[in-house]
Parts: structure tokens; sequence; C-alpha cells
């Protein structure tokens, strides 16, 4: 509230042409990020002029040196206005009321020190209960988050140049609700070792299960047990392409982004062979892969959430991702 | 003597009525207070639509009923809610009545909170002195829609667990925090038992309580400003209130004399 302009109705801004000019640079800005990077530059300086114009107008009147005090508006009902004591300063604001001011001297330390000690004692025990209730329901979703390799079948199951639909439970204490999908494709021997093509079915766009656009053969599905006892569905298929059902993206069979709003090239599973059985290991992200089968190069980054940008000027808004992953 | 008899029976019957009301106004003044809220003046042309933010409040009262009678049968764990919201919906007695007030009342709430904010708006009853009432119900909008958002898991069917996947993934896209916003809201890397018990304890715990009390601070501005008479009113904008400065009034903080205790 401002006393001084004494009149009840709402105080607004004078009519200003700034903040329209910019709006302009920042529109300017947004689009040459898209379009082509001199315009970010003329949009930054429209911005930094009109912007500094409009803060110079609104503050004008802070800047000005204060007028000198007019007299009281006049009204009965009105106040006068308190003059500006802080409230802690009691005693010094009214000086004739306290007539026993002798006292003063010796209470106010002391009720300044009840004062300091119920406040820090407070805030003390604030903390201490504050500070584990957040850590407990923070913490845990970020730390201990490594993922466990997954068995999912024996190499035998996975004759080569064939893709297989691996369903499988990537925790299989916690049940069904960890049971993930990932597209696998033997590629034969690369320099005497084996090579596979494993990419997750989460599309990179949202996170919808992609499908693979092509036949699945659901009569010769098998399902067998991991090492550990877990079940695993393995179904042929001969996909051409990947196709996510939410908002229709497309990727070609080794996950680059054919079309559609996904950002990056599918994620893929790291893979290792031991005792004969073919195990998945953590998922990473990939920006873009060239070539195809073993020949693939796979411009690989650490795993991210679907929708962000692995790499170009996009992923500079990603810097950090959280730990474990 | 019958009449005189009569009247006597009905003083003992207003007196059985007002002892009790008596009894806890003189130890508390909540009725007095009650009475302050519920007779309060009012400017004279307020008509329907200043009852959207009542009909807003009726609508999370229902939500906040309906809710926690369907806490007493939901079990939130990835093996059991679907099977639990089905139990609800198909086998008990009135529990697809309660589940539907409460599915469907959450739209009734955020249309009726976007009307309630439409004519705040259009009648200009944001300005000045209501601006910060405008912003805790922009506040209050924010928790609606987050209780829309968590709410909307919990029935764990293929729907809502697609639809909270790319809820989350899009929170996940907002710059520099995104990645940890994921993993916060999922409660660790991956979609699981703890996203479904985490939005369960958000939803009926953190943001109701979040959203009553604010609620409390919204209501409270209301009655400590006023209504605002709508556009068309011959009433001047920011005119003087009907009672002026009455002593009961507080004045503000910065009333000499009322605070820094220490001195006397």
């Amino acid at each position: 509230m401002e006393p001084d302009r004494g009149d009840q109705r709402p105080h607004l801004p004078s009519p200003s042409l700034w903040p329209v000019g910019f709006a302009v640079g920042i529109v300017c800005i947004l689009a040459g990020l898209i379009v082509s990077p001199p315009a970010v530059a003329l949009g930054v300086v429209i911005t930094v002029i009109f912007g500094f114009m409009w803060v110079r107008e609104v503050t004008a009147e802070q800047r000005r040196p204060p007028a000198p005090v007019e007299s009281e508006p006049a009204g009965p009902e009105r106040t006068r206005p308190a003059p500006a004591i802080p409230a802690n300063e009691g005693p010094a604001a009214m000086p004739e009321s306290s007539p026993e001011e002798i006292d003063a001297f010796e209470r106010f330390p002391r009720s300044k020190f009840l004062e300091g000690a119920t406040l820090g004692i407070g805030a003390a025990i604030g903390g201490i209960v504050t500070v584990p209730a957040v850590g407990l329901a923070v913490l845990p979703a970020f730390v201990n988050q490594e993922k466990k390799e997954v068995d999912i079948g024996p190499l035998s199951e996975f004759p080569e140049g064939q893709w297989r639909i691996a369903t499988f439970l990537e925790a299989p204490e916690e049940g069904e609700v960890s049971r993930r999908t990932a597209y696998v494709r033997n590629n034969g021997l690369l320099a005497g070792a084996p090579s596979f093509t494993a990419v997750s079915n989460r599309c990179v766009h949202l996170g919808c299960p992609v499908q693979p656009g092509g036949p699945s053969d659901e009569e010769n599905k098998r399902m067998i047990k991991s090492e550990s006892g877990a079940q695993i569905e393995l179904t042929p298929t001969q996909p051409s392409n990947f196709g996510c059902p939410c908002h229709g993206g497309s990727y070609d069979t080794e996950g680059n982004r054919r079309a559609g709003p996904p950002v990056r090239a599918l994620d893929r599973y790291e893979f290792a062979i031991r005792n004969g059985r073919v195990f998945l290991g953590k998922t990473y992200s990939v920006s873009e892969v060239e070539g195809q089968g073993k020949e693939a190069r796979i411009k690989k980054y650490k795993l991210a959430s679907p929708g962000q940008h692995v790499d170009g000027i996009e992923s500079w808004l990603y810097p950090v991702q959280p730990p474990g992953k | 003597m019958a009449a005189a008899r009569k009247s006597a029976r009905r003083a003992q019957v207003e007196r059985l009525i007002t002892y009790p009301i008596d009894w806890i106004e003189e130890r508390s003044g909540l009725i007095g207070g009650l009475k302050y809220f519920l007779l309060r003046k009012v400017p004279g042309d307020t008509g329907w639509f200043h009852t959207l933010g009542s009909a807003t409040l009726t609508a999370f009262i229902v939500q906040a009923v309906t809710g926690v009678i369907l806490a007493m049968y939901y079990k939130p764990d990835p093996d059991k809610a679907y099977e639990s919201i089905r139990f609800i919906t198909d086998d008990l007695t009135l529990g697809w009545l309660v589940r539907g007030m409460h599915r469907w009342g959450a739209s009734v709430f955020i249309i009726l909170m976007f009307f309630h904010m439409a004519r705040v708006f259009l009648f200009g009853a944001y300005k000045y002195p209501r601006e910060l009432n405008w912003i805790l119900g922009v506040l209050l909008l924010v928790l609606g829609m987050l209780e829309g958002f968590t709410g909307y898991l919990l029935p764990w069917d293929q729907t809502s667990y697609w639809a909270t996947v790319v809820g989350i993934n899009l929170n996940g896209t907002a710059p520099f925090l995104g990645p940890f916003l994921v993993n916060l809201l999922q409660g660790g890397a991956e979609i699981g038992s703890e996203t479904l018990t985490r939005f369960y304890a958000l939803h009926m715990l953190v943001l109701p309580g979040a959203i009553a009390g604010l609620i409390g601070l919204h209501l409270y501005l209301v009655i400590r400003l006023g209504v605002s008479s709508p556009p068309w009113s011959p009433d001047a904008a920011g005119a003087d209130r009907a009672e002026p400065d009455r002593p009961t009034v507080r004045k503000g903080l910065t009333q000499p004399g009322r605070r820094g205790g220490y001195a006397r």
C-alpha cells in the first residue's frame, strides 16, 4: 500500500510500450533458437534494451528524491500513520508510556534471551524432525538405483539374424510391476565374439511401449525359466520398424528415429553371454546408430529419461542426470 | 392458564436449545465467530456468479469425504490395487456410487475451479487489494491438478499406468530439474510399487492437507477483504467498506503499542 497517494482507488502503472518491445525480443529469441542463430542475438539486444527502459520507467518514481511531506489528507476517521518503529524496539518507541523504565534494564535482556532461546530450540527441534523425514521421502528415489543383470534365456533360443520379443522381470522380487520388454536379435559373431542388438521397448518420446511393425509369431511363443526361476517369454517377430501407439513415433529396426516426436534413437541394453545364457545389463541412451547389425556404430550416452535430448544444443537443458542411471 | 403453561414450556425448550450454544459461546467465542462469518455484509448486487467459490469448496468437501471412505477399502499395492478397485465397484454395497462420486466429482472440482477463476477474472475481482487471494487461488488450482494427476494412477489399470508414464516423462523434459523430478515422482529410476504408494500418500495426505490449509487462508482473505461488487455495480470500485474502521477490525501489525510487549 502506498499511504501517500491518499485515495482508495487501485494504483495502476501508466501505459507503456516498453513491455511490448520486451515481449517482441523474447519471441525473437525463441524463434531464433529454432530457425536462425543471428536472430537470437538480435532478440537479446532488443530484450535487453527494452527491458532496461521498462525497468527505468517502472522505477522512475522510486529513484526520484523524496518529495517534501505534505499535510495530512483530510478526513475525520483517518488515524495518523504509525511512526516507523521496528516492533522489537518497543521501549524506545514509547518512552512516556513506561514509568518503570528501570525495570527494562533488567527485564529486557532476559526476555530477549528467552525469545532467542525459544526460536533457536524450536528451529533445532524442527530441523531434527524435518531432515530425516524429508530425507526418507527424497533420498531412496536416488540412491541404490543400480540395476542387476537379467537372464533372458539360453543362447540357443536366439537363432542368428532373428528377432525375439523378450519379456522378463527386471526385479523378480518386485513382481509383475517390474516386467520389461526388449527386442533382441542375434547378429552372429563379430571378430569371434557374439553380437546382439537389444533394443528397449520404451519409446523415447514419453515412455509408451513401442510395438514391432511386422508379424509376431504368437504360436511359437516360448515360455522359459531363468536360472533364478523367473518367467521369461520369447516371441519370434519380423519387424520392419518399431512404432509407438501413443503419439505415432516411428523407428527403424536399429532404433533410429524415422518419424514423429521422439528426440533420439531407442535406448539399448548392454548384453553379456555367461554359461551359454544371454544376460541384459544396464540400459543406455543412444543418439543415433550408423550401419546395421553387428557393424552398427552406436553413439552411446548415459541413460536419460524419455523426451530428453542426449546430443545437440538441447542436451544442455539436462546437464546433470541423477546418480545411478 | 393453558397459554401461560405452554409459553413456560416453550421457554423451557428454548433454554434447552440455547444453553449448550451459550455454553460453547461463553468458553470459545466460536458461535460469535460463526455468526460473523455467515452474517457478514456483502455488496447488494452479488448474484449467482458469486456462489462458484462455495460450489468449489463443496466439491472439495465431497472429494474429501468420499476419498476417506474409499481409502477404507483401497489397497495401494501393485498386485492388489486393481482388484481392490474392482471389488469396490462391483461387490461392495454402494461402492459403485461412492467411487463414481469421487471419480466424477474430481472433474467437477477442477471444472468449478476454472469457472470460479473465470468469474474472478472477468469481474476484475483479482485487483487491489485482492491480488494475494488470486495468488492463493492459483496455488490451489495447481494443487487441485496435482490431486488429479496422482489420483489418476490409483486404479492401476492400463489407462492410468500409461497415462502416468507419459505424465511423469513430460515432467522429465523440464529443463535442468526434469531428470530429478522423474526419480522423485517415481520413487526410483523406474515406475514401480514405490510410485503407487508415493502417489497414494500424496493424493490422500499431503495434497488434501495443503489444499485444506490454503482454503483456510483463501477464506480468511475473503472475509477480511470482503466480496467485490460485479463490474456493473453502481458502487465505485474500491469504495469504502460499509463499516469502515470498526474497532474490532485489526489495523495490521505496524500498529504501535500492540507488539514489543517487553516494556509493560
